[in-house]
Parts: C-alpha cells; structure tokens; sequence
C-alpha cells in the first residue's frame, strides 16, 4: 500500500495561533482518504501546507516520494497535484465553458502548444465533465450567475479538466442543497474509481465522509487526534468529544 | 455572416490606404492617430486582458526612439562625437545609410524593448495592484533622468535625425503607412492571440491569479511573455516616431510620462478595457477630442481633457465597448457558443 502523499510532523503557526503541531498523516495512491475536525482545528492550514500556499515552520511533505515543502504552488500543481477551494474560486466572468477550457492541464503542454487553439477534443472533454457534474444545460452561462453549490460543482469539474494525480477537495459539500449531496458523493466516488484520481477529502458533515472514504483522519485544535477506518473514527470517544466540545 | 465581416474589413483596409491621399494636409494628424491607436493596444495587452496596469509602457516607446536613433547613427559615425556635435550638421547620411537606418533602427527598438520587458518583468511582476502600477513608473521616470545625463546619447539635449531624404510630402506619407503597417499588424496578431489558449490564460491570470496559480499555468511565463510582446510594439512605434520627429529631447519627448504615458491608459479606459476594439475605439474619440479642444479651447484644454478622464472613470467603468457589451450581449457571442451555433445550424 504506496502512499502518494507523506506528511510527517509538520507545524503550522499564524502569529500565535498554532494552527498545526506536529501532524503526521499520509493519503493512499488511488484511494480516498478524509480529514474530519471540529471548525478551526487546522484542516485547510494542512491543505494549504500540502499544497505550497504557505511555508510550514518545521516537517516534510512528499508527493510521490519526492519533497514538496520548500515548492511554491505552481509547481506543486504542475506535479499533478490540485486543490479546490473552501470558499470556492471560478472565474465569475466567464461561462462555464470558458471555465473548463482554461483549466486545460498547461504542464502537459508545450510552450508553443499554448498558442494554438483548442481542438475539437478539448470542447469534448468539457462537455463529458459539464454533463458528469451536471452543468451541462447550464454551459453557455456565466460562472458568477450560478448558485453556490453550482459553482462548486464547476470547480471540482475544473479539477476533473486539469487531469490530476491527487485531488484535494475542501468542504465539497459545504453549501449545497441537501436533497443534492447523494449525487455529489456518487461523482467524487466516480472521479476516483473512473478517472484513477486519488482524492483527499476534508469533510464537516459526517455521514458524508464515512460513506466515502476507507481511511479518516481526525484534527482537533491542530493535533492530529484520531486515524482509522470509518467505524474507528465513529465509535472512538475521543472524537465524538471533540465535535460535542466544539458545539 | 462570414463575407459580411470580411467586406467590413476590406472596407476599413481601402479606408486606410486612401485617407493620406484623399487628405494629405492631415496625413501628419493621422500618423499621430495611429500611434494613439497602438499605444492604446499594446497597454490593453497587460492592462486590459492580464490585469497588470503600467503606467510605465512609455519607457518602451522612449527607449524605442533611443535605439533606433543610436542604431542609425552608428551605421556610418562614431554616435558619441555625432550627439557632442549637435547642431553642428557636419554629418551627411546617403540615403541607402537613411533607409538602412530606418529599417534596422525600427526592428531593433522592438527587440531590444522586448528584452527589456523581461528583464525588468522579473522584478515588477513580484508587485501586484497599485504596486506594479507605480513601480513600472518609476522604471520610465528613473530611466529620463538617467538618459538625460548621458552625454554620449545627447544628454539633456536629445538626438536629432537626419531628415526624410526626399520630398517632405512624401516623407509624410511615408511615415503614414510605417504607422499603419504596423498597427494593423498588432490588431491581426492580437486578434489571433486572444482566440488561443494563451489568450484565455492571460485572461484567467486578470481574473483570479492565485487560482491560475493553483491550476498550474505558468503565470510568470504568461506575464513576460505578454509584456515582452507588447514592449515590442511599443518600442517599433518609438523608433517611427523618432525619425518622424527628427529631433527629441529625453523628458519632454522620449519620457513623456504625463502625456503620452497616461493618454494610452486614458484611451483604453474610454473604449473599453480588455476588448479588441475598446482601444482603438478610445483611442479614435480621444484623439478627436484632443485636438478639436487644442484647437477651439485654448487654455483650458487641459481642463477639459481632466474632465474627460473623470467622467470616463466615474461614469463610465467599462468604456464605450463595455457598455455596447451590455446592451447587446447577442453581438459579442463567445467562440463556445458560436461552435454550438454552428452545430445546430448544420
Ligand atoms: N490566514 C490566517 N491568519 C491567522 N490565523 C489563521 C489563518 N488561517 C487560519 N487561521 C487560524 O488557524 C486555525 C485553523 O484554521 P483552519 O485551518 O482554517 O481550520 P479548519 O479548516 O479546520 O476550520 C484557526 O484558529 C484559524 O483562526
Ligand atoms: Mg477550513
């Protein structure tokens, strides 16, 4: 069982705030692995870590075996590895088409590459993953005009567009519509078993992660708590005290 | 549809060939409109489409006219006893050496402004907002006095160029053309530019650059490149209009940053930012604007051209094309929609 991503006690302050201590986890190749924790216990501080957004104050993170810590974003996301946001980002002046095209995976192309246009492929692709999330009718409007949980549904198949080796996912399910999560939890299952991207996902609602994830990580106040499979995670005390402590 | 826009722009190339004949007292006036039309294009380029205003793009055009100028007198003289000799008209240039001048001094103000680009890029392009605004401002600045207290280039005196060896009528029509040839170059380079995958990138970087940055496009590489390309232009135009001129002093002319350096950003503002046409739209009604006040107004034209720019700012955001976007959205299909159109007509 190969690791894709290797934490190892990695620290994480803002001023005073620890925000991380010494968190040590790692997310299985091909798998999909949860990160669950109160609000505030360091969840996407761990996320921006991984992903390059800030410097860590101490610790190792490896993607694919080699260090990541010291790279800025763009080169980790060139190595295949994305993220999508908790606050969601999309560019709200462009369609949704526009939204897909421009998440084209650049470091699969030349310099000169980027100077053509896209190929018919390209539009097919973006059409497959609208119709996938389910954006399809929606494709000819602009990104900002959609509600919420639609524009989180075009960033992930941004994400999908971008062709990634590992998919961090923040709060996928934060803001959409109830009766509309079952399909969501569906695709991300999809997008792992279809399209081989490992994911990591970090998830408040829990029904929604023990119905996905095989292997869950649990934060609270910036250490990790808790590891293990689902019926770990949901008959261990100490994390069921620290959602009650949290409300 | 297709042959509607092609006669459109037959129309518009016959227009532009003919005009310095149909009005050859005005052919200088158009000359000047063209070089209001490029300037304004190349700003768009990182202004309008990459979100990365300058208020420095005139150090291009002064740096333009600087090359070309030392580049054409340093063909047949030593350009150090030619600028310390000013006005001493010992220097005779034949007119192969003119022309050969013209020719080499123009492509090499390009090339070397879209060096510079780069090379300065590397340190504003950390700056972001307001900060690469005045930062690029204080490139062009900085770079007028320090070439103004370079004797080998003429110091605070500028260089002066041999004149259009013959008839000067001609030579107006001349330069005319040099203008024309190159803006309508920049609009078909830039009209193909913004429909690739490069276009929409400097687009995306405009409109959310840490989320570009997330999804791995090379934000750094786009921004140079696309200031390097637009330095280029910029620096052709400074090197036509230094043999235009014949004479130009470094602060008044070359670094002119209050006018020429802000008329550009004015001209894009009016049209429209980050559309293909706003800025030579913006730049054809300030123009106008412009000299019908010089002409009419005198003494309070630049009152008038201030309460232009703040109208234009205050009232009017998005330019005369933003608000034609608006009003009719069904003009401005994106290329997705027009594929899908295509597909449910045939
Ligand atoms: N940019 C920041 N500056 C200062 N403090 C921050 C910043 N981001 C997060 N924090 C603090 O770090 C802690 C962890 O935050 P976060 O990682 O966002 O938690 P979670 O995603 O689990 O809700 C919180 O106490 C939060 O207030
Ligand atoms: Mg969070």
């Amino acid at each position: 069982m190969s690791s894709i991503i290797e934490v190892t006690r990695v620290s994480k302050s803002y001023g005073g705030v620890i925000a991380n201590k010494d968190v040590s986890m790692a997310v299985k190749q091909g798998g999909i692995t949860g990160l669950i924790g109160p609000n505030g216990s360091g969840k996407t501080t761990l996320f921006n870590s991984i992903v390059g957004y800030h410097p860590v104050d101490s610790g190792s993170i490896k993607f694919e075996g080699q260090e990541i810590s010291e790279k800025p974003v763009q080169e980790i996301a060139r190595l295949g590895l994305i993220r999508t946001f908790q606050q969601t980002r999309i560019y709200g002046a462009m369609n949704c088409v526009e939204n897909m095209l421009i998440s084209l995976p650049h470091r699969k192309m030349k310099f000169l590459e980027s100077f053509n246009r896209n190929g018919e492929g390209d539009y097919e692709k973006t059409d497959r993953l609208l119709e996938f999330v389910g954006l399809y009718e929606k494709r000819f409007l602009t990104a900002g005009s959609l509600s919420f949980g639609q524009q989180k549904l075009l960033e992930f198949a941004m994400a999908l567009m971008n062709e990634p080796a590992a998919l961090l996912l923040d709060e996928p399910t934060a803001g959409i519509n109830p009766t509309l999560i079952n399909g969501l939890i569906d695709r991300l299952k999809r997008a792992n078993s279809e399209f081989g991207i490992t994911l990591f996902v970090i998830e408040h609602n829990m029904r929604v992660i023990m119905n996905m994830a095989e292997k869950i990580y649990c934060l609270a106040h910036g250490e990790m708590l808790a590891e293990g499979t689902p019926e770990d995670i949901q008959n261990d005390q100490r994390v069921i005290d620290a959602y009650l402590g949290a409300h | 549809m297709k042959s509607k826009k092609l006669s459109f722009y037959g129309i518009l190339v016959a227009i532009i060939i003919i005009a310095p004949f149909v009005f050859p007292s005005f052919s200088t006036q158009l000359a000047t409109l063209w070089l209001m039309i490029i300037v304004a294009m190349t700003w768009d380029m990182t202004g309008g489409q990459m979100g990365y205003n300058s208020l420095g793009n005139i150090f291009f055009y002064g740096t333009g006219m600087y090359v070309a100028a030392v580049i054409t007198i340093a063909i047949p003289f030593d350009v150090g006893e030619y600028n310390n000799a000013f006005g001493g008209g010992i220097y005779k240039f034949t007119d192969t050496q003119y022309f050969l001048g013209v020719f080499l001094g123009i492509l090499g103000a390009g090339l070397f402004c879209s060096i510079c680009a780069v090379l300065i890029g590397f340190v504003t392009f950390g700056l972001r907002g307001p900060y690469f605004a005045i930062g690029t401002l204080g490139v062009a600045i900085a770079a007028g006095e320090l070439v103004s207290n370079w004797e080998w280039i003429g110091g605070g005196q500028g260089i002066s160029l041999p004149v259009f060896p013959y008839d000067l009528d001609l030579g107006k029509t001349f330069f005319y053309f040099l203008y024309a040839v190159t803006g309508v170059s920049l609009f078909v380079f830039l009209k193909w530019l913004y429909s690739t995958r490069f276009g929409a990138a400097i687009n995306a970087i405009r409109d959310d650059e840490e989320k570009a940055e997330a999804m791995g496009i090379h934000t750094l590489r786009y921004k140079l490149t696309t200031w390097s390309m637009s330095a280029f232009f910029i620096g052709v135009v400074g090197g036509i209009s230094a043999f235009q001129l014949i004479h130009f002093e470094p602060l008044e002319t070359a670094y002119q940053t209050i006018n020429l350096g802000i008329f550009m950003v004015v001209c894009v503002l009016l049209g429209g930012k980050g559309t293909l046409w706003g800025p030579i739209i913006g730049a054809i009604v300030f123009h106008v604007f412009k000299e019908v006040t010089w002409n009419y107004l005198l003494g309070w034209q630049w009152v008038a051209l201030g309460a232009l720019i703040v109208i234009t700012v205050v009232y009017f955001k998005d330019g005369i094309m933003g608000g034609l976007m608006r009003s009719k959205p069904e003009w401005f299909n994106s290329d997705a929609e027009n594929r899908a159109q295509a597909g449910a007509d045939s």
